[in-house]
């Protein structure tokens, strides 16, 4: 086993930031209390969860602090975006169109609402896994009440243009919902400038607390709860808020919009470095996704003749956390459906590698990472009945 | 995930590589669930005399295949087609419920392969 430890596995999860813990503690000893008590204590609880209401719209440039609706997380936010305009909408329409490589909580939110009378257009993408625009223009009609597309996706780090794809729907005269969970904290999202009606984000995305997210809805576009209850957030949102988690979002929405553009920059220039590293040197490697439109922190590769879960393990041996989309890595057993959308045969996608960069890695770490990759493909391929005889010693 | 055995064998998979003129040749799985595997046996006196692997898949995939070799080295052909799916699985300190059905491929590779001799056999004999 290595000593080394090398964490490129930010997509699946973040360090929490030591200074947006540091102003969550306060709130962990008064955990218990209510924001929405009249005593003192209540109010002054109820007054950080409106400064974090706060920090979390200047991140995406919300209208107003109104517009934020705290959640569980990003999962909770698509269902409440996508089954909440669906129901207060079916009068109107009951069409919904989004994309094939969309995230599970948005995929299956829309396959669940085909059981209840509403009809879903998955959209193709091309072989970067940009949504094909004009086969949304063509899907639109008036039955169309909603449209949801991610505004990147975390496996491949493409960046759908948004502003485009909203001037479409709003052609139209639908809603757009966008899934930013994997782009908050990475990329400058501005709901206003880009027209975006619904937007999810989440918390741990940007270094916060695991566990909270919000959604952003626009003023005048009406959701129907999902959650029915004591009325909190605004009626949209029922349930006790969790304080120290909310005061943590917003710590770390604000920190984002502080270091977001440096940040980006440095880990742009990583990315690059790692990227050319995994694949220059090694015979038929490839990236996924676009060279350019990508996350700044989304190194995602492919070797042929090899799988994914084996060369996880191989990292790990050499302290190295990355993630893979091979079916062996999933609990469907099933290669990631973003991989099988941008065109890639199984045992393409089985091969995949996905290393997403954050905030403690070095160009140091970088380099480590690849000086040991060319002789962990080349023995998982001296292993594999698929490697070509050209390839063997 | 995987037990100490199983990481073992993916570390140091025993019996790796190919045999040119094996007497059996087995090939199972599929790209799709992404695991294939090719086992070779060389026959003496009707038992297993030589046995190697080539794996592409997951680490249990390649656990499953070393471990297999080693159970099967030595042994007649009638036990070797004995040796189960299970059999391997136990001999690793168990695997993941999920890789019990998709990555477990060794025991049916070297029945592909004892199955493969015979056929040979049976053609040469006919020859």
């Amino acid at each position: 086993m290595s000593t080394k430890r090398v964490y490129m596995d930010h997509a699946a999860g973040r360090p929490v930031d030591p200074r947006v813990l540091e102003a969550m503690l306060p709130f962990e000893g008064s955990f218990h209390v209510n924001p929405s008590s009249v005593h003192s204590f209540g109010q002054e609880t109820k007054q950080a969860l409106e400064n974090a209401r706060v920090k979390v719209a200047e991140l995406i440039n919300a209208e107003r602090k109104e517009s934020i609706i705290f959640t569980s997380g990003a999962t909770e936010s698509n269902n409440m975006a996508i089954k909440g305009i669906a129901y207060r909408n079916k009068e109107r329409g009951s069409h919904i169109i989004t994309s094939s490589i969309e995230h599970m909580s948005v995929l299956n939110p829309c396959k669940f609402l085909t059981t209840k009378g509403f009809k879903v257009t998955f959209l193709p993408v091309d072989q970067y896994g940009f949504v094909d625009l004009k086969s949304l223009e063509e899907q639109l009609t008036d039955e169309t009440i909603l449209v949801s597309i991610m505004y990147a996706n975390g496996e491949i780090g493409t960046i759908q243009p948004i502003k485009e794809i909203s001037q479409i729907v709003h052609s139209k005269n639908a809603y757009l919902h966008v899934d930013a969970a994997a782009a908050n904290g990475q990329a400058p999202i501005d709901v206003k400038n880009e027209g975006i009606d619904l937007l999810t984000i989440s918390s741990n995305d940007m270094y916060g607390p695991k566990g909270v997210g919000a959604l952003c809805v626009k003023k005048g576009v009406h959701i129907e709860p999902i959650i029915h209850g004591g009325g909190q957030e605004q009626g949209l949102r029922s349930g006790t808020e969790d304080v120290p988690g909310v005061v943590g979002f917003g710590k770390a929405s604000e920190i984002a919009k502080k270091e977001m553009w440096a940040e980006s920059e440095r880990l742009m220039k990583l990315r690059e470095k790692l990227i050319k590293g995994l694949i220059e040197p090694i015979p038929y490697s490839f990236l996924n996704g676009h060279p350019a439109k990508r996350l700044p922190n989304n190194v995602a590769v492919r070797y042929s003749f090899i799988e994914g879960e084996a060369m996880l393990l191989s990292l790990d041996m050499m302290g190295v956390a990355a993630s893979s989309g091979s079916a062996c890595t999933t609990k469907t057993l099933e290669p990631s459906h973003v991989l099988r959308a941008i065109g890639l045969k199984h045992e393409e996608a089985h091969g995949s590698l996905l290393f997403t960069l954050g905030k403690q890695n070095t160009e140091e770490e970088v380099d480590y990472v690849i000086s040991i990759m060319p002789d962990i493909v080349k023995r998982l391929r001296a292993m594999s009945p698929l490697t070509p005889k050209e390839l063997r010693d | 995930m995987y037990s100490e055995k199983v990481m073992d064998h993916f570390r140091n998979p025993r019996n790796m590589g190919e045999i040119p003129d094996a007497d059996g040749v087995g090939n199972v799985g599929n790209p799709v669930c992404g695991d294939m595997m090719t086992i070779y046996i060389k026959v003496k006196d009707n038992r297993i005399d030589d046995i190697k692997f080539k794996t592409f898949g997951c680490g249990a995939a390649v656990a499953t295949s070393s471990m297999i070799t080693e159970l099967a080295k030595g042994k007649t052909l009638e036990d070797a087609m004995k040796i189960t799916r299970a059999n391997v699985a136990d001999s690793l300190d168990g695997l993941p419920p999920v890789k019990m059905h998709c990555s477990n491929l060794a025991a049916d590779g070297l029945h592909a392969a004892i199955e493969d001799y015979y056929k040979k056999q049976k053609a040469g004999k006919g020859a």
